[in-house]
């Protein structure tokens, strides 16, 4: 099977950036207990959870120290045992103070109900309710970046309807293999975690759909899949954003989920490998969301790997155990080159939804000139969402905000494939969160009048 | 206190793509033409050509640097395609200090007086070349004829492009049928045995020039494939009614400036619009008016005047004409 031949897409735009997947051959390490961890209070898109415990509070591996309130929240248990030293506001990813709890780590002492074996749970015997129940207890959300608890999406509007589950192991995104690995080394784990979302979501079909240039997994997941009833595995052409839920469901279905709606509305769910994974060790093993796997790699890095990390261990405690930070490094990246953050900071900590870190030397950290558009509708042509990036930055730069939205400001994903192709190296998408930032402002006052 | 890092919003990658190495790509796509007219008519070709590539950097690196004082641009290389792009639609005996003065009114009207490179409406290597056609038509409709390399500059044996041939015949009331044998073979014609401007001539050579942009993705083939399909269609309709007076469709596709045009002239990224649907239809529009200028219009030749006024209606088709959104219509699986 070559690559990219006659494999199924999204077909609207999307570009190539070069993969840099210098991890996809490093098999997942344990890291090493650190000495303290800082566990964020908001890892999850909704309400900020609630401390449980005090200051002075000891605590185990797995137990429950905030919980999630009101509907869209999720539960945080301890990534370490020892004491609670410290409930405050601490500088959360993007360098704003955010509430935390700061626990050090003494010993490695868990809840005694969490299974710790790596043995294979195959069996599921909890009703549809209390896998629900379960994943929400746990604390899961999504693991492909979004954070958006999982249990959320896994109850569904009373008059809407799911046909099939999406599992997206597409991993666009330059140099992240964290899914990819997981799906290697865990596959199996994966799949009883499909059939527990398969039996809470009470559909018979699930398409996993993995992105060509990790067709070591599609063989691998192909293999077992046949183990597992309604689990198939679909290898798809390498285009970005594809990992992008909407471009997605397109691939695989056929089917485009309208402005402004979500997936149910065209009949599938979409959950990533991590997560599911994330579920089989809650619903099987009873433990909750407590680590992750992170890719760190970078270029300049001694010792590119994947970990895996517990919630709350600091940035620059991956770093060093990737070799250091190099002494060139001009930007550290929380996430993809795509669609990634930048840190400020190194001292921030892991959080559930982080799936790589990335250090950039200085010379790949420069932007380049700002130039003068020559409508060359390269941006048109690679935008996901049917866009055109040209104008909305003009309409922000103008601050025409009427027909920004009117031109669909919204709908844009924050791909980045704009600012990227731009020959000019204009700042599109820079420009383009403005407006969706003031469009949204404008929204939300006339909802007031 | 540790090292400070860069704090940018995604993405953190960029691509390859550059404003000049997009102009340079036109720039090399172009060779082949340029081989061509040199080929057919010698050193005229050389003279017009390098005059002209001259003379609209020049104009631009004075006028930025001297009148409008800012920084110039002439190294991403789009003064160089606007010289090439006038010099390939003029005769080979075309008097020099006119190509200057026309590389002058291109760079200085064209393109400079409207803000330079991205703001101009109009294409300026075509506003310099019907600027010469209006101001000095004379001059403009002698065309050499090809002969193979040739040292002769002025004084080159002049005689009527195919397109003439045809519509001054019709004029007169003779048949399709014998005016035929009056011009070059159709193998003669894509090669670019006839008379003609220095780059419309090689069908061949735009073609290759054609493959080249395509294959680089440095424009998509909306815009050049609409055009000529447009003429091919609306000529072959014209031809079919009444043979007797009209030329048949590959006549029309490999005489005249059509595929120099729809290639390179109508593909301008300034003047072109944005959008795929918008790149068609202003794609067809040029088809249609230049069939309609050349069948019922007084000049020969009207590909020119059809991108310009085309070029007029760019920023109403980029108003009207969006994109598909995703998810605009709901498909069901």
């Amino acid at each position: 099977m070559s690559r990219n031949q006659a494999l199924t897409t999204y077909k609207k735009g999307g570009i190539h950036p070069a993969e840099y997947k210098l991890t996809d051959k490093s098999p997942v390490q344990i890291l090493p207990l650190p000495e303290k961890v800082t566990i964020l209070l908001s890892q999850h898109i909704g309400v900020p959870a609630i401390p449980v415990v005090s200051k002075g509070d000891t605590v185990k591996v797995g137990q429950l120290i905030a919980q999630g309130i009101g509907f869209v929240s999720a539960n945080i248990h301890s990534s370490v045992s020892g004491k609670v030293v410290k409930i405050d506001s601490l500088p959360d990813l993007t360098g704003y103070k955010k509430p935390a709890i700061v626990i050090e780590v003494e010993g490695d002492d868990w809840e005694e109900n969490i299974i710790q074996s790596t043995d294979l749970l195959k069996d599921i015997t909890l009703s549809k309710d209390e896998i629900l129940e379960k994943i929400r207890e746990s604390g899961i959300v999504g693991l492909g970046g979004a954070a958006f608890p999982s249990h959320v999406k896994l109850i569904l509007p009373r008059d809407k309807n799911a046909e099939a589950l999406i599992i997206n192991g597409v991993e666009c995104e330059p140099y992240l293999t964290s899914d990819h690995r997981l799906m290697l080394e865990y596959g199996e784990e994966m799949m009883v975690g499909i059939r527990l979302l398969m039996k809470v979501l009470n559909v018979r079909k699930t398409m996993i759909g993995i992105e060509n240039n990790k067709a070591d997994a599609v063989y691998h997941l192909k293999d077992i899949a046949s183990k597992f009833p309604g689990i198939e595995v679909y290898p798809l052409k390498v285009k970005y954003p594809q990992g992008s839920e909407k471009q997605l469901i397109e691939a695989l279905t056929d089917r485009e989920v309208p402005s402004r709606k979500l997936p149910v509305d065209v009949g599938v769910i979409v959950h990533n490998v991590s997560t599911a994974y994330a579920v089989y060790e809650a619903v099987q093993k009873n433990k909750p969301l407590i680590n992750r796997i992170v890719t760190v790699s970078g270029k300049s890095l001694k010792k590119p790997s994947n970990f895996v990390v517990r919630i709350g261990t600091s940035v620059r405690f991956l770093i060093e155990a990737a070799g250091g930070l190099p002494e060139n490094t001009g930007k550290v990246i929380s996430g993809g080159l795509m669609m990634g953050k930048a840190l400020n900071s190194l001292d921030v900590p892991v959080i559930k939804g982080m799936s790589g870190i990335l250090v950039l030397s200085e010379d790949e950290t420069k932007r380049k000139p700002i130039e003068t558009c020559i409508r060359c509708s390269k941006c048109v042509t690679v935008c996901p969402m049917g866009l055109e990036p040209y104008l909305l930055m003009s309409l922000t730069q103008n601050g025409n905000f009427y027909r920004l939205e009117k031109e669909m400001v919204l709908d844009c994903l924050e791909c980045g494939s704009c600012s990227y192709i731009c020959p000019a190296n204009r700042p599109l998408l820079d420009y383009i969160r403005l407006g969706k930032t003031d469009v949204n402002k404008i929204i939300r006052e006339r909802k007031y009048v | 206190m540790s090292k400070l890092l860069t704090v940018s919003p995604s993405p953190h990658i960029y691509g390859k793509d550059t404003t000049p190495n997009l102009m340079y790509g036109v720039i090399i796509a172009l060779i082949p033409a340029i081989l061509a007219s040199i080929l057919y008519f010698g050193w005229g070709a050389v003279i017009v050509i390098s005059v002209a590539v001259i003379s609209s950097v020049l104009f631009e690196f004075l006028i930025q640097r001297f009148l409008l004082q800012k920084k110039t641009t002439i190294q991403d290389g789009s003064a160089i395609i606007t010289g090439l792009l006038l010099s390939l639609c003029l005769p080979s005996n075309f008097p020099v200090w006119l190509i200057i003065l026309g590389s002058l009114f291109a760079i200085g009207v064209g393109k400079l007086s409207f803000g330079g490179l991205g703001n101009n409406p109009f294409n300026p290597a075509l506003v310099g070349r019907v600027f010469l056609f209006i101001s000095f038509p004379a001059k403009m409709t002698s065309w050499p004829e090809a002969q193979g390399f040739q040292t002769q500059y002025i004084d080159a044996s002049t005689g009527a492009t195919p397109l003439n041939i045809i519509k001054e015949g019709l004029g007169k009331g003779d048949s399709i049928s014998h005016l035929m044998d009056k011009i070059p073979t159709y193998q003669q014609l894509f090669f670019g045995n006839m008379g003609g401007s220095i780059g419309e001539v090689a069908a061949v050579a735009l073609i290759l020039g054609l493959a080249y942009l395509l294959l680089r993705k440095i424009i998509t083939w909306h815009i050049p494939v609409s055009i000529i399909l447009t003429v091919v269609i609306f000529t072959g309709i014209l031809w079919l009614v009444n043979p007797a007076h009209n030329a048949d469709p590959l006549f029309h596709i490999l005489s005249g400036g059509i595929l120099l045009g729809a290639i390179f002239m109508a593909t301008d990224y300034v003047t072109s619009p944005m959008t795929t649907k918008g790149m068609i239809l202003y794609g067809i529009c040029i088809g249609i008016l230049t069939v309609v200028i050349r069948r019922f219009g007084s000049y020969p030749e009207g590909v020119q005047f059809a991108i310009l006024i085309m070029n007029g209606f760019v920023p109403l088709i980029n108003y009207y004409i969006k994109p598909k959104r995703f998810g605009e219509e709901v498909k069901n699986g």
